[in-house]
């Protein structure tokens, strides 16, 4: 790369003018239909973009309740002899005070916080405020389309999103609790109302709300499939898609088959809860009391349980892979790395991701021999994922890195994803499993790998496409220590966890002062809580610092800030509903030339030259 | 619905003038409605599937379960001792009303509106009667022969034997039963069950069968008949849709009739595989 690279502006307008196509859609006044007052702009909008907005902002708000809850929990397991009563006046009766003033957290409230951290994580945060707003936002300005194949179904998706936080956020007021049996909801805490105080009306709440999200998700993964398929613009074949583009599609095929086995699940959760049935119950006794269930099995829900499960983590990680990508080629300016074996390894991931669901489920009592096929089928996986790692070192090999936030994220994603992935290795394997099962090796394997980085991803996204979002760039300062607290911090809260966890101290308990073994722990344990601390603050800082920059950030002012190939920066830089104002552009080469025949990029729309090969096609 | 998009008007509109594969055409050659209707059909069969896998799991767990031939013998106006009769008549209609639909699509295809709606009346009659039908089904079972979600009045017997009391009578291993009840008179439900002498020597009374068979039933055909419900509520609003005549204008070949056909033959695949596994296996 150390040919002289000359920087090239070329004229968009004049380019989408001339080779772009008329679809008549401005013929059709829309605007006026679909933006016509403050409701339908931003409140009931079909707008992609503000859907995108909305999906965000409402995954931030869901990050920071599920960080401040980890916060809570984690005072508990780094400082269990300190007063808590200072929470009182926010948890009101689950902080326990004694005769001396000493405030303890109920026992009950920890397990709720834990079950209620990783929904809100999982589904609310990295399901919808990922994959959700940037899947929206990107799809059609990147494939050049108008909006999605029905804004009508997109809106009713960020809806049902937000009535399923309504009810689960209507939850944690309840004056028996949230939900506290594991985000996983295995049965019989799950199934039995008077299994435990949050079984109750928290679980029925819980079942609720998460029915709401699958009718979200769904909605939305047939709008993103279909508007994938059916609406890219002239010359956009599919292996012409920014790998964005193919990870979100992929993702959204994935829930489509995944989450409907949940709502299989979910529902005969529901009819042993209310119909007193016995498909996850048998021979069951509480307080002593046999209870009439016999004949279902507690196992059986973990199977559809995970079947949804395991495939998640990968609707989680997939989009932040697509961004990682695109966030690294355009900042490194150098086109990806081996563009195809990224998208076959994004179909290889996609279709293991539906053969090793057991893994979750080694120690649960299902056949060992069984548990062989899901063990080669797991480490089958790491062959993919390699591919796609060393893809990005290598995009970032030799080239003229950027190091702005947006892709210091994208690099920490993948130091995040080689670290989490290699212990992933370790409990992919039966054997070693037993060991490690439940313990908080686990617990530090899937927040590094799917946790973080898929977070990573998320700021990476969002720190490169702001000035798509709202017109205005983040700030850079703020962007960098949050990038390196971030880093730093979550090493240091996940690293020791290693340790923790092969010692073989066991995860969700909410104490552990009958364990001599683990004693010698308390120090590590407070260093973590520390380091979580100083963490949710510089997430604090990045909020403060989005919506700051939404309204005072620095202006852009032009429309391809980063220089990037792709379509959606050729929009105007405030787009309307349409996202084009006139022609829809033509896309004329695959969306990585960078750093090609001297020039420092080449958008998607610019014409091949004469014998130039496009880029893809190798 | 999903008519009202902004996007309808730029599909099939453009020319792609070249043999290159050119925007808004599906490479399915399919418009995204019936494109996003055939995503959908896929996730619900995947919420059949694990149903089914779950009714699998269950029932290979259980050391017995009820012979459907047994089970499902009577039919209306005191018909007994007739296997699968009533759910055969059940089942064809449901499949004629498939054959109704494939032809309400045709018609369709012609524009031809009166027939459309010939074709729809003809289909919503037979998914009507599919619901009746099993409306006398579910009430035969839990009025008259008292299964419920967690009673299973439906057992067989593991060995060969005789029963004990003064109808007397013998059967052989696998056999089913029925344990009938009668109303005491303190006005409480009692349940009959007869004593019985196996061949191994054991003297027991009948036993109640597994109790997850009612609830595998009751929960899976009503999510079946759940579907068919909603798909006749569907097909009556598009019918009255098309009699008032709102797809002419459109000249897509009346393609809501044709999404709407893809959900109702997709419920009825769904049925001939709760049929397999409740009425044959």
């Amino acid at each position: 790369m150390n040919d002289v690279v000359t920087t090239t502006t070329y004229d968009e307008d004049v380019l989408i003018q001339e080779l772009g196509y008329d679809d008549h859609f401005h013929d059709h006044h829309h605007g006026d239909k679909y933006q016509s007052n403050f409701i339908m702009h931003y409140i009931f909008s079909m707008d992609h973009k503000i859907i995108a907005r909305q999906f965000l902002i409402t995954g931030m708000f869901w990050a920071v309740i599920g960080g401040l809850m980890s916060l809570v929990f984690r005072l508990q397991l780094g400082f269990p002899e300190e007063s808590m009563a200072w929470l009182k006046p926010v948890l009101g009766k689950w902080i326990v005070l004694n005769d001396a003033g000493i405030g303890t957290l109920a026992p009950e409230f920890y397990y709720a916080l834990v079950t209620m951290h990783g929904t809100i994580i999982v589904f609310f945060v990295l399901t919808a405020g990922l994959s959700g707003t940037f899947s929206n936002l990107l799809i059609p300005l990147q494939i050049g389309a108008r909006d999605m194949a029905s804004p009508f179904l997109n809106m009713l998706s960020y809806w049902f999103f937000f009535l399923a936080g309504v009810v689960m956020f209507a939850s944690l007021f309840l004056s028996t609790g949230p939900f506290s049996g594991g985000w996983t909801a295995y049965p019989p805490l799950s199934a039995l109302p008077q299994a435990s105080t949050g079984s109750g009306a928290g679980m029925t709440l819980w079942v609720t709300s998460l029915v709401f999200f699958v009718v979200s998700v769904l909605l939305g993964g047939v709008n993103y499939i279909t508007t994938v398929l059916n609406m890219r613009t002239k010359g956009m074949t599919m292996w012409r898609m920014p790998l964005t583009i193919w990870a979100f599609f992929i993702t959204a095929i994935i829930g489509l088959l995944s989450f409907p086995v949940l709502v299989s699940g979910l529902l005969m959760v529901m009819m042993d809860r209310g119909l007193g049935t016995s498909f996850f119950l048998s021979e069951i006794f509480i307080g002593g009391q046999a209870l009439e269930h016999v004949g279902g099995s507690p196992i059986l829900y973990q199977h559809l349980f995970w079947f949804l499960g395991h495939p998640e983590v990968y609707i989680i990680i997939l989009p932040a892979m697509g961004i990682v990508s695109e966030v690294l080629s355009v900042h490194a300016r150098k086109p990806i790395f081996g563009y195809k074996a990224m998208v076959y390894s994004i179909l290889a991931i996609a279709f293991l991701s539906f053969i090793v669901w057991a893994h979750h489920m080694f120690m649960s009592g299902v056949n060992p021999f069984i548990s062989n096929f899901f063990v080669i089928f797991t480490l089958i996986i790491a062959v993919p994922s390699a591919v796609k790692v060393f893809n990005w070192i290598t995009t970032l090999y030799g080239g003229n890195i950027r190091f702005n936030s947006a892709n210091l994220f994208a690099i920490g994603f993948v130091s995040m994803f080689i670290s989490g992935g290699l212990t992933g290795i370790f409990l992919g394997n039966s054997a070693i499993d037993i060991q490690l099962h439940d313990t908080y090796f686990v617990v530090a394997h899937f927040h590094i790998v799917m946790g973080i980085a898929a977070f990573f991803g998320m700021y990476a996204g969002v720190y490169h496409w702001f000035p798509k979002m709202f017109g205005r760039f983040m700030n850079e300062t703020l962007g960098k220590i949050h990038f390196w607290v971030t880093m730093i911090g979550a090493y240091a809260i996940f690293w020791p966890m290693h340790y923790i966890g092969m010692a073989g101290v066991p995860r969700r308990y909410y104490s552990f002062d009958s364990f001599q073994a683990f004693s010698h722990f308390s120090e590590l344990n407070q260093f973590i809580t520390i380091a979580a601390i100083i963490v949710f603050a510089a997430q604090v800082l990045m909020v403060i610092n989005f919506f700051y920059s939404i309204w005072r950030g620095k202006v852009v002012t032009e429309k391809n800030p980063w220089g990037a190939s792709t379509l959606e920066w050729t929009t105007p830089i405030n787009a309307g509903h349409g996202n084009w104002e006139g022609n829809i552009p033509a896309v004329q080469r695959w969306p990585y030339d960078y750093g090609k025949d001297g020039k420092e990029f080449i958008p998607q729309i610019v014409p091949l030259a004469e014998g130039e090969k496009d880029g893809g096609d190798h | 619905m999903a008519t009202e998009t902004v996007m309808e008007h730029d599909v099939d509109k453009h020319d792609d003038g070249g043999n290159a594969w050119s925007g808004a055409k599906s490479p399915f050659k399919a418009s995204y409605g019936k494109l996003m209707m055939w995503y959908f059909l896929l996730s619900d069969a995947f919420t059949f599937a694990g149903f089914l896998i779950a009714y699998g799991a269950i029932r290979f767990s259980s050391p017995t379960w009820p012979v459907p031939d047994f089970v499902f013998s009577t039919a209306p106006f005191g018909v007994h001792d007739a296997p699968l009769i009533f759910v055969t008549i059940m089942s064809f209609l449901l499949i004629i009303s498939s054959v109704t639909m494939v032809r309400a699509v045709q018609e369709g295809h012609r524009e031809n509106k009166n027939g459309v709606v010939f074709w729809m009346l003809l289909t919503i009659v037979g998914g009507a009667g599919f619901l009746g039908c099993q409306a006398w089904e579910w009430n035969n079972l839990i009025g008259t022969e008292h299964m419920t979600v967690n009673t299973n009045p439906f057992g067989s017997h593991e060995f060969a034997g005789e029963y004990l009391d003064e109808k007397g009578g013998s059967f052989d291993a696998g056999d089913s039963y029925l344990i009938h009840g009668h109303t005491a008179e303190n006005g409480e439900f009692q349940w009959d069950q007869r004593p019985v002498r196996y061949e191994t020597g054991e003297t027991t009374v009948e036993q109640f069968g597994p109790k997850s068979f009612g609830a595998l039933f009751f929960f899976i055909t009503g999510f079946h008949g759940f579907h068919v419900f909603s798909g006749v509520v569907f097909l009556l609003i598009i019918c009255i849709n098309v009699g008032s005549g709102l797809y002419v204008e459109r000249k897509n070949g009346y393609e809501m009739v044709e999404k709407i056909g893809l959900y109702w033959h997709f419920v009825d695949l769904v049925w001939v595989f709760v049929f397999l596994v409740f009425y044959l296996l």
